[in-house]
């Protein structure tokens, strides 16, 4: 019983952070219909640039925040200056840019930085809390902070006219030109949160995994398959599928003791192309119809 | 109207349709198979590896491109296919000593099949999820073909090494250059089948379930059965790409066909021309050689630059490399037809 | 000088042109009303207007030119459009729409008022304002476009076949209002409709558009009493 506690709280740690992917990813994938390959590498590179400004001595917080700050206004010059041009046109031609991206960040962040594996800090104290055995400190600030964050972005898109105003061009894009809302800036907005989000995802998972420049590339497809599961229509859905595939992950890896990592995000995609079949727009999404 | 004029029309409308060539289109794929012929004899034999490979990659391209470019179902598994007929043509080579060129059609078939069953279940996912699907069979391949119990087929984590063939009937010329004509010989056999198979009333129907599958549908096309099909031939085609990559290089092992190969292969694609036959030769060149030029302009951030490289190609040649040379000559014939 | 001056106006959906040369304008104040059969080009006007289709030719609103510009720079010059299928946010609630409409404004406190007011002509918007957009009946999504459209507090709105599958009682009640709306809040119109005889009782001019020309233009007393034309084109 302590295992299986143990094993889903860490799980629900490595949930928010899928969960944070997800959401990244839903928020581009509502705008524009497609999937930004490049957001892990792009939190990667956000939890660099956090590692850098600890490493000049700013104190853990601000370093988060302003980290958060450089990722926010990239993710919206990427989208503006990078992506713009190819909006619109087919959607593999996207999917080519987005690689592209994905190997420019890659490997920009293993030449600036180098790809000796580095240690990343945790603000969180190491002793558990209450002296408890069932999950670690960190762990629980994880969970903690992409709540936070994720709460934070909840109330931003509900109650906010500018939140209202990007889920409106997201939604129906000619129509909100009608009402004069400037599309194309939405989107770059758009773009500009997820790489945000990307980075709290990067920076809280970087003690655990440690810092170096591959280090996202499971977590990435592990917040595409939650947000699969969830529902791709759904943000909130896809924050839950973020969670769901972390404890699932975990609780696999931990009871079924021959399957190695890979294999083990082979499990995690064929159980969720097997809810897909059944429930093919996600446990929480809803389904678009298509009218002839 | 006259017959003669009906006749004209027809003639025009199989032109524009692919379905018969101009003689200029004739001519330029004589001079192309020249080349080709000529090419071993300009070059020295490790060029002409190289440009194995590029006839190896050009075939797994035109499959995934009769696949997604042809028929809109979207692939990022196709690894899996080339893996495939890969190691098919290994073990027949090393387990069972059986000469390479029986292993071509071997791993055509099994890979046809191997296809057409992944086609089934594929049939209820739609683009994202099919992308997603696709995605976790080549992830899971080289699972599959490091796991243990499967080890004395494959070879485990090492792997299977392969013996290249010499010339037959005593020819004088090096092993490379051989399968280098061999290689060609097959990519031209398929080509053309590809081309025949597409032009005429199968190509209509997958373009049409590509385009409007619901229409195709009332239009009484088994969407069912040709998108499963469509699915085997393509991974004949990637197959038999592999079965003739690991020949050329000599050697297979798990790692070499990760998801970055599906990648690799994708982006020849749509760099190449997505839902031409041509734009696959000049996906093969993309494979083979823009890596190399990345690493030329700068070892260091060799991927960054590729990825420069990348974008740079879909703002200036969104069509493809083969879209960018039809839309160039047909800019070319206007004007000339315009100032005669 | 007239609020909406149109010379010349052409309009393409990619190769293929469908105005081929419009010459009309529209007075403040007023409510004019295009009429036509399908394909004439009626909802393409509305959206050359509205630069949500490639144009050639001289649009100016009071004064200064509009033609080329972006849809969403045309409409901050207080021109509200009703599309065809009403362009409502379905999975937005009602409020949300409406508060959509305002987007554009700075002042909250007219805006608060704005928004009472739009209940008061619509009361049935204001009973379902929390509920999402989507679940409203046609005659409601229609309401609440045009709702949306008076929440910019537009000087223009332009409604295109805003009866479009209304019961006939509904549709009479919505035109009532919308002379109400010209009236009380002087907000010009142009109405674009298949239905003439609806359009007809509230508008003061009329245009008739045939396959990407007009063909006829008078006040709409004149059209509405001239027989040849009821006939020829109006059908009735």
């Amino acid at each position: 019983m302590e295992f299986f506690l143990q094993q889903t709280f860490s799980g629900l740690a490595f949930g928010g952070v899928y969960a944070c992917m997800a959401l990244a990813v839903v928020m581009i994938y509502q705008a524009t219909d497609h999937l930004n390959f490049a957001q892990g590498e792009m939190a990667m590179f956000s939890t660099y640039v956090a590692f850098t400004l600890l490493s000049v001595g700013i104190p853990y917080w601000w370093a988060f925040l302003l980290a958060m700050a450089i990722s926010f206004v990239g993710g919206l010059l990427v989208e503006r200056i990078i992506v713009r041009p190819v909006e619109g046109t087919s959607v593999l031609n996207e999917v080519i840019v987005f690689i592209g991206l994905l190997a420019i960040f890659n490997s920009l962040a293993g030449w600036i930085w180098d790809y000796t594996i580095k240690p990343f800090p945790s603000p969180f104290p190491k002793e558990p809390l209450f002296g408890n055995k069932f999950v670690g400190t960190h762990d629980l600030g994880v969970i903690g902070v992409t709540l936070v964050v994720l709460f934070a972005v909840f109330l931003f898109f509900r109650f906010t006219p500018i939140g209202l105003a990007m889920r409106a061009a997201a939604q129906d894009p000619a129509s909100a030109r009608l009402v004069g809302i400037r599309v194309g800036w939405m989107l770059a907005l758009g773009w500009g949160l997820a790489a945000a989000i990307g980075a709290v995802a990067g920076i809280m998972v970087a003690p655990i995994v440690f810092l170096e420049p591959n280090m996202m590339g499971s977590i990435l497809l592990y917040g595409f398959a939650g947000a699969l599961l969830g529902g791709i229509t759904n943000p909130a859905g896809a924050v839950v599928g973020g969670f769901m595939v972390g404890v699932l992950e975990t609780l696999v890896g931990a009871y079924v003791p021959f399957i190695g990592s890979e294999l083990k995000l082979s499990v995690a995609l064929v159980l969720i192309i097997a809810v897909l079949v059944f429930r093919p727009s996600g446990l929480f999404g809803y389904v678009v119809v298509k009218r002839v | 109207m006259s017959a003669q004029s009906n006749a004209k029309l027809r003639d025009l409308a199989a032109l524009a349709s692919g379905a018969k060539l101009s003689g200029l289109q004739w001519s330029g794929i004589a001079a192309a198979i020249l080349f080709g012929l000529l090419l071993p004899l300009l070059i020295s034999d490790y060029r002409v590896f190289q440009f194995t490979l590029v006839l190896v990659y050009a075939m797994a391209v035109l499959g995934l491109n009769i696949l997604t470019g042809f028929n809109g179902q979207f692939s990022l598994g196709h690894s899996a296919f080339y893996a495939i007929g890969a190691y098919t043509a290994a073990i027949m080579m090393d387990q069972f000593g059986i000469a390479y060129y029986w292993t071509i059609p071997a791993a055509g078939a099994v890979c046809l099949v191997a296809g057409f069953l992944f086609g089934l279940p594929a049939l209820r996912l739609e683009g994202l999820y099919l992308a997603l699907a696709t995605f976790a069979l080549s992830i899971a391949t080289p699972q599959f073909l490091k796991y243990d119990h499967f080890e004395k087929w494959t070879g485990g984590v090492q792997g299977v090494v392969i013996t290249k063939p010499d010339a037959p009937f005593g020819l004088k010329i090096s092993q490379d250059d051989w399968l280098y004509y061999f290689t060609l010989v097959v990519l031209v056999i398929l080509f053309f089948c590809a081309w025949n198979l597409l032009r005429g009333r199968t190509g209509r129907a997958l373009k049409a379930i590509r385009d409007n599958p619901i229409a195709a549908r009332a239009m009484g096309i088994n969407t069912a059965l040709y998108k499963s099909l469509t699915f085997g031939v393509s991974a004949l085609y990637t197959g038999v790409a592999g079965a003739l990559g690991a020949i050329a290089i000599q050697f297979v092992a798990p790692d070499s066909f990760t998801f970055f190969l599906s990648v690799a292969i994708l982006v020849g694609m749509v760099i190449g021309g997505l839902g031409s036959i041509p734009g696959a030769i000049f996906g093969g060149i993309v494979i083979v050689f823009i890596p190399n030029v990345a690493e030329q302009i700068s070892k260091a951030a060799a991927w960054a630059v590729y990825g420069g490289l990348l974008i740079l190609f879909m703002y200036f040649m969104p069509l493809g490399i083969w879209g960018f040379i039809r839309m160039g000559y047909a800019r070319l014939t206007r004007r000339r037809r315009a100032h005669p | 000088m007239a609020l909406l001056e149109v010379s010349k106006l052409e309009a393409f959906y990619g190769q293929t042109q469908v105005l081929r040369g419009l010459d009309f304008g529209l007075e403040e104040g007023g409510i004019t009303t295009i009429l036509g059969a399908n394909g004439a080009g009626k909802t393409t006007t509305l959206r050359a207007l509205c630069g949500m289709v490639r144009t050639r030719g001289d649009i100016r609103f009071a004064g200064k030119t509009i033609a080329g510009s972006a849809t969403e720079t045309i409409v901050r010059h207080r021109i509200a459009h009703v599309p065809e299928g009403r362009g409502t946010f379905v999975r937005l609630s009602t409020e949300d729409n409406l508060r959509l409409g305002a987007y554009t404004r700075n002042d909250a406190q007219a805006v608060g008022e704005d928004l009472e007011r739009v209940f008061q002509y619509f009361p049935r918007l204001k009973e379902r304002r929390h509920q999402q957009a989507g679940t409203l009946s046609g005659g409601e999504q229609q309401m609440l476009a045009v709702g949306r459209a008076l929440m910019m507090g537009p000087r223009l709105m332009l409604l295109d076949e805003p009866s479009f599958g209304l019961a006939p009682n509904l549709t009479e009640e919505l035109f009532d209002i919308l002379g109400a709306i010209n009236k009380e809040r002087k907000v010009s119109m142009l109405v674009v409709e298949q239905n003439a005889s609806l359009a007809l009782a509230i508008a003061d001019h009329a245009y008739l558009l045939e396959t990407g020309r007009i063909v006829i233009s008078g006040t709409a007393k004149e059209i509405e009493q001239d027989e040849t034309v009821r006939k020829a084109y109006l059908g009735y």
